[in-house]
């Protein structure tokens, strides 16, 4: 059930260039359900900024009641919650939308996870609770370049982990598309998120295999009220019916929504 | 007795907020989180006669205090509004606004006719003043001699009252009022968003796919005020006000002004609970300031001593 709570923050630690990952105690981490969720938060009172902004969930810990979100400060929004310190409060609403559905492989099978920039942090309950299933996990996580890299070590610990960045600073050169290529892996179901050409390059190149894929997109409400995150649907591409990314999303199964 | 029931044309509401047309779809979102019946009344999403899908993304881009729009009247269409949405709506204690929007006169007639039959629709919203369509819309709301045109034949098919939404966009905000007073109209909803647009740093481009979008939130708030007070002093229906209200204290400045009733928009996105909270509120507030009901404080800017002329004991 959506909740909305002030919640207070744990720690906040920059884990990259620009990268930061804040904790957050509050009652509705026992409402997240599924990896891939996401909350829309209010960084500050007041109109500066005015509306909330969606952060996706990277980390669930329901003993403590935190959670842990890890995101890149560059507009007005984040750059204010970077800001915040331990001991400070943030107005979170959530756990909105719907995530990376876990019983879809069994004990046994592969799961490629596979995430671009700032949609790797999500992949990272994912991984936790596919490992839990006795999941096989192999991440490929995409960065710019290497000083954007972060939660390689603790990707790692938990499967094969493979770095590609666009300019060849760390791992391999290129994108993650590349290093799936070259390992040539084999998997029963990939995971993904990040920016779209990524998931289009992904859908296009597995249209065969189990594929989910999590959405970015602006949005206004994050409840499905305003209708400011909608796509198209994969079997009436040109048509009226639709479905948001917000409250429908942010996974689709590909093919699902047009991307 | 409460202090917040009123009566309006077609409309006897227990308490004067209702959410914006457009903010807050057909309300099944938000009523995961509260009772709907809580609510004095629901603008739903305004409704066309052929399901539209609307403006491509980017449809909203944030600003100081506001936020743009352009959704383009994305809605599943009268059929679908009337049998699936209405019919669930009927659940809840609520009287329902219907916005109805078209790009020509006949959708609005048609609109018109067959949803304000549905048994929960109390009065309908005619949206003249949508920014964000190529037809229709706001093309209909700032010329006054089609504004009543329109009014007229909207009124001759419906069933209930018909409140229209003026825009902002206009010179003369009066002479709209005016026209469609004269065209027939039961009361005003104003006012509809500005028309604005913000440019992409990096590309130069407009973030918004539509190029510009409405203008919505508290940085729209003075504008409505001085609209409803300029136009409550020269016409004689009864304003439904909006733009930018987020708290009780908004709502009564809005009633000084002269609104009988008010909309919340863009609060909602926010704090989805803000139209509970500020019905909770609003009558402590009214007993601080010395009033025993609301209605008291219509007009208060202009009219001074005089009763309130939407009294409801």
């Amino acid at each position: 059930m959506i909740k909305q709570e002030l919640c207070t923050v744990i720690a906040q630690n920059k884990i990259a260039n620009n990268i930061y990952e804040l904790t957050l105690q509050g009652e509705l981490v026992h409402e997240m359900t599924e990896p891939g969720q996401f909350v829309h938060l209010k960084v500050s009172e007041g109109y500066d900024p005015m509306l909330r902004r969606p952060i996706s969930i990277a980390e669930i810990a329901p003993g403590l009641s935190h959670f842990k979100m890890i995101y890149r400060a560059e507009g007005r929004g984040t750059v204010k919650l970077s800001e915040k310190k331990a001991g400070d409060t943030v107005d979170v609403l959530g756990p909105l939308g719907n995530g990376f559905p876990v019983h879809e492989v069994k004990q046994g099978d592969t799961a490629l996870l596979v995430g671009g920039g700032i949609g790797v942090p999500p992949l990272y309950e994912l991984s936790k609770q596919l490992v839990k299933q006795g999941v096989k996990v192999v991440h490929i996580l995409g960065f710019q370049t290497e000083s954007a890299v972060f939660y390689e070590e603790k990707f790692s610990k938990l499967g094969e982990t493979y770095i590609a960045t666009a300019d060849g600073s760390l791992g391999t050169k290129g994108f993650v598309t590349n290093v799936i290529d070259e390992l040539k892996l084999d998997f029963d179901i990939l995971y993904s998120c990040g920016p779209t050409p990524m998931l289009k390059a992904l859908e296009s190149q597995y249209r065969h295999k189990k594929v989910y894929l999590s959405l970015e997109e602006r949005m206004g409400c994050g409840i499905g009220a305003c209708f400011a995150c909608v796509c198209h649907t994969g079997d009436d591409p040109e048509g009226y019916s639709y479905k948001k990314v917000c409250s429908d999303g942010p996974v689709f199964k590909a093919g699902e929504v047009v991307l | 007795m409460s202090s917040l029931n009123i009566s309006l044309p077609g409309l006897d509401l227990k308490n004067p907020i209702m959410p914006a047309s457009g903010c807050f779809g057909f309300g099944r979102e938000f009523s995961q989180l509260y009772d709907l019946s809580k609510l004095g009344a629901i603008m739903i999403k305004a409704t066309t006669s052929e399901p539209r899908f609307g403006n491509p993304t980017p449809r909203v881009a944030e600003t100081s205090a506001g936020m743009l729009n352009a959704i383009g009247l994305q809605n599943p269409g009268l059929e679908k509004v009337v049998n699936e949405e209405l019919a669930w709506l009927e659940q809840f204690d609520v009287p329902i606004i219907a916005n109805v929007a078209g790009s020509q006169e006949e959708d609005y007639v048609a609109v018109a006719k067959r949803i304000s039959a549905a048994k929960n629709v109390h009065a309908l919203e005619l949206n003249i003043s949508c920014p964000n369509v190529k037809t229709g819309g706001i093309a209909f709301g700032t010329i006054p001699e089609t504004a009543k045109n329109l009014t007229k034949k909207v009124k001759e098919v419906s069933e209930v009252p018909v409140y229209v939404k003026l825009s902002p966009n206009v010179t003369n905000i009066v002479e709209m009022a005016k026209a469609v007073e004269n065209g027939g109209a039961d009361g005003l909803t104003m006012i509809n968003t500005l028309i604005g647009m913000r440019l992409d740093l990096k590309t130069g481009n407009p973030i918004l796919a539509n190029k510009t979008g409405g203008l919505s939130g508290p940085a729209i708030k003075p504008v409505a005020l001085r609209m409803i007070y300029e136009v409550s002093q020269q016409v004689s229906l009864p304003i439904i006000g909006m733009g930018g209200i987020e708290s009780a204290e908004d709502v009564i400045e809005y009633y000084y002004a002269g609104a009988s009733a008010v909309a919340v928009g863009t609060a909602n996105f926010i704090d989805p609970f803000i139209c509970p909270k500020i019905i909770d509120e609003l009558p402590e507030l009214l007993k601080s300031l010395g009033y025993e009901h609301i209605s008291e404080c219509t007009g208060r800017s202009w009219k001074k001593h005089e009763k309130a002329a939407y009294y409801c004991s």
